[in-house]
């Protein structure tokens, strides 16, 4: 059997169509608390400071649908959504909620997953460093760093890193994406966003790399491979990392959703024009239908996101059995 | 054990077994004592009793109210006219603002931590002790709401309802419950089984005192734990929705607004920034290192 093969042959299938099938309701469910949530507000997106006309409203109203009983205009949202259609945004003109999230998802995944890269790199190395040299001063101080890097919000952590490497040294834009020449998602707009959202990973999941690498250690199987006469460091690379490393997988998951979700605020404190942005412009004035569509994409993106770390998961441990 | 006498325990070797057989020092105690054993969570319950003492005394004390509005906006930190932290933009005196700004986060932490204490404390209860179909059912509900991006619906009831500062509160102890049923379930489904509940089930007492006599008690520890950490993550929630504008109202404040007007002013005015942001980060570092101390206070195996 080639190696492709034999990872095939691992996925744990009925488990992930069982998944999916969960699935299927959560996302129902997030769909319906949006859409009652949104028909449940006081007042309608087009209630305006000055008074429209009634025939404006009633075009208005036919445009959009409000004329149509709840339980259609439902069944047919749900139906736009199952097809990938999102509807009008209401206070864009002209543009679908559709144009507005495929502008800025792009960029919102962009810094996503590079920060969640950047936050398991920097994370591990750290976490199996203060965890090889468990209480020394080396420890606490990655501890200590690490403490401080969970309880610091993005929100005063990005300002002053603007503070220091944008307005002070100059190095990198203060935000948006960019003066000419250095326009668009490059190393000079993006890299203070994504160092800041992987700022708490990074504490996270060096903690957790910590606690992991020392149980590992302590194990069975790492006081077999010592017994083989193998070097420490052979015993480090070949048999205590691999499986050090199982927890972060299922972290994975929620870390992913945890990052899309401080992207929120990033996008905010930088100015880029990501998925997160449209959400918060959107939610202040009240276009419900992008807030929508930015609220069911990020729910699929972690569903999607947890069912592929728990695959993998499944993949790498022999132990976990799925039925 | 202390009139023992010492004659008549010459190696000193008794004392401790007839301890263990009465049982000794109960877990409460050991789990003290190693807690104030813990340096860095002793500092941090020092610190943090004097930032409540700050933050609930202060405003009552200080010269200058909150709300109070001035000529003298954005002046620097000065010790005339007492504004060692400075005015905004109102001309409010700061050091005043940051009281009360410290005083609604900590409010927010405990009143929201006790909501998702609540709801999550008794669902996982009954989950586990039912069990069976019942508690099927109910952890299913809890893992499809974990998929849900809850902040965001927080932001969308904002944004939908009038802000007021109940509904934070409610809202973002609504969506922290999850991990805490999980918790006390998994408890409880070991303490289920164990003979001192069959007793108590043989001499006739009632489901619900089980759970509320026999099976919460002994779920205490691990929820103490949860509970000192879900404090500076609700914390942190609040102060995100008040950076994104969707805080407490004016003429309130918390850190997040304190943090997000000084973050707009950061380059002309840094002292805006720096004082909430100084205090947020030590509030939140202090709670952190109190429920890790807790942590490894009840659960010595980790250390």
């Amino acid at each position: 059997m080639s190696s492709f093969q034999r990872v095939i042959s691992r996925i744990p299938w009925a488990y992930t169509f069982r998944r999916l099938l969960i699935a299927i309701p959560t996302m129902l469910a997030i769909i319906t608390m949006a859409f009652l949530m949104m028909r449940a507000a006081p007042g309608g997106p087009f209630d305006g400071e000055r008074k429209l006309p009634p025939a404006t409203e009633a075009a208005i109203a036919a445009k959009f649908g409000f004329d149509k009983p709840l339980h259609e205009q439902y069944l047919s949202y749900v139906g736009g959504v199952v097809t990938g259609d999102f509807g009008p945004s209401y206070k864009t003109l002209g543009k679908s909620v559709n144009d507005l999230i495929a502008d800025g998802l792009p960029i919102s995944l962009t810094i996503g997953f590079l920060s969640m890269g950047l936050g398991i790199a920097v994370g591990t190395l750290l976490g199996v460093f203060a965890g090889l040299r468990q209480n020394s001063a080396a420890d606490y101080g990655v501890m200590g760093i690490a403490m401080a890097g969970i309880s610091i919000p993005t929100f005063v952590t990005g300002p002053i890193l603007i503070l220091i490497f944008a307005l002070g040294a100059g190095i990198f834009a203060v935000g948006g994406l960019g003066t000419y020449p250095n326009i668009g998602m490059n190393w000079h707009n993006m890299t203070l966003p994504v160092i800041t959202l992987a700022l708490p990973q990074i504490a996270i999941i060096s903690r957790l790399m910590r606690a992991s690498i020392i149980e590992t250690m302590r194990s069975n199987h790492i006081r077999t491979a010592r017994s083989k006469g193998l070097t420490e460091r052979q015993v480090i690379a070949r048999h205590a990392l691999p499986s050090a490393l199982l927890p972060l997988i299922s972290y994975a998951g929620p870390a992913m959703a945890r990052v899309m979700t401080g992207s929120v605020v990033i996008e905010k404190i930088f100015g880029l024009p990501g998925l997160g942005s449209y959400f918060v412009d959107g939610a202040l004035n009240r276009d419900y239908t992008l807030v929508m569509g930015a609220i069911i994409v990020y729910a699929g993106l972690i569903v999607l996101l947890n069912l592929v770390a728990d695959i993998l998961y499944a993949l790498l441990d022999p132990k976990v059995k799925y039925d | 054990m202390t009139d023992l006498d010492p004659l008549l325990d010459p190696t000193g070797r008794i004392e401790p077994v007839q301890n263990a057989i009465i049982g000794g020092r109960s877990l409460w105690e050991d789990a003290r004592a190693r807690l104030f054993r813990n340096r860095a969570a002793v500092v941090s319950m020092w610190i943090l009793g004097f930032l409540i003492l700050f933050a609930v005394v202060g405003p009552f004390v200080w010269v200058h109210k909150y709300s109070t509005i001035s000529d003298l906006r954005t002046i620097a930190p000065t010790l005339e006219g007492l504004h060692p932290l400075g005015t905004d933009l109102q001309g409010r005196d700061l050091l005043a603002r940051l009281m009360i700004g410290l005083r609604i986060s900590l409010m927010v932490g405990i009143v929201a931590t006790a909501v998702s204490l609540v709801i999550g404390v008794s669902w996982g209860a009954t989950a586990g002790y039912l069990g069976g179909r019942v508690d099927n059912f109910m952890m299913r509900i809890v893992d499809v709401l974990y998929a849900l991006p809850f902040i965001f619906f927080v932001i969308l009831l904002l944004t939908v309802f009038e802000r007021n500062i109940v509904l934070i509160f409610a809202a973002i102890g609504a969506i922290e419950w999850l991990t805490m049923a999980r918790i006390v379930r998994g408890q409880t489904l070991a303490i289920k089984g164990k003979e001192f509940i069959e007793a108590a089930r043989a001499s006739g007492v009632s489901r619900m005192d089980i759970i509320v006599r026999h099976i919460l008690p002994n779920v205490i520890g691990p929820v103490a734990v949860y509970v000192t950490l879900t404090i500076p993550v609700v914390i942190l929630a609040e102060s995100f929705l008040s950076f994104l504008g969707l805080g407490v109202n004016e003429p309130l404040t918390s850190l997040g607004v304190l943090i997000s007007d000084g973050a707009h002013r950061m380059e002309e005015k840094p002292w805006m920034l720096l004082a909430p942001a100084v205090t947020m980060a030590v509030t939140l570092l202090c709670l952190n290192f109190i429920g890790d101390g807790l942590r490894d206070a009840l659960d010595p195996k980790d250390r």
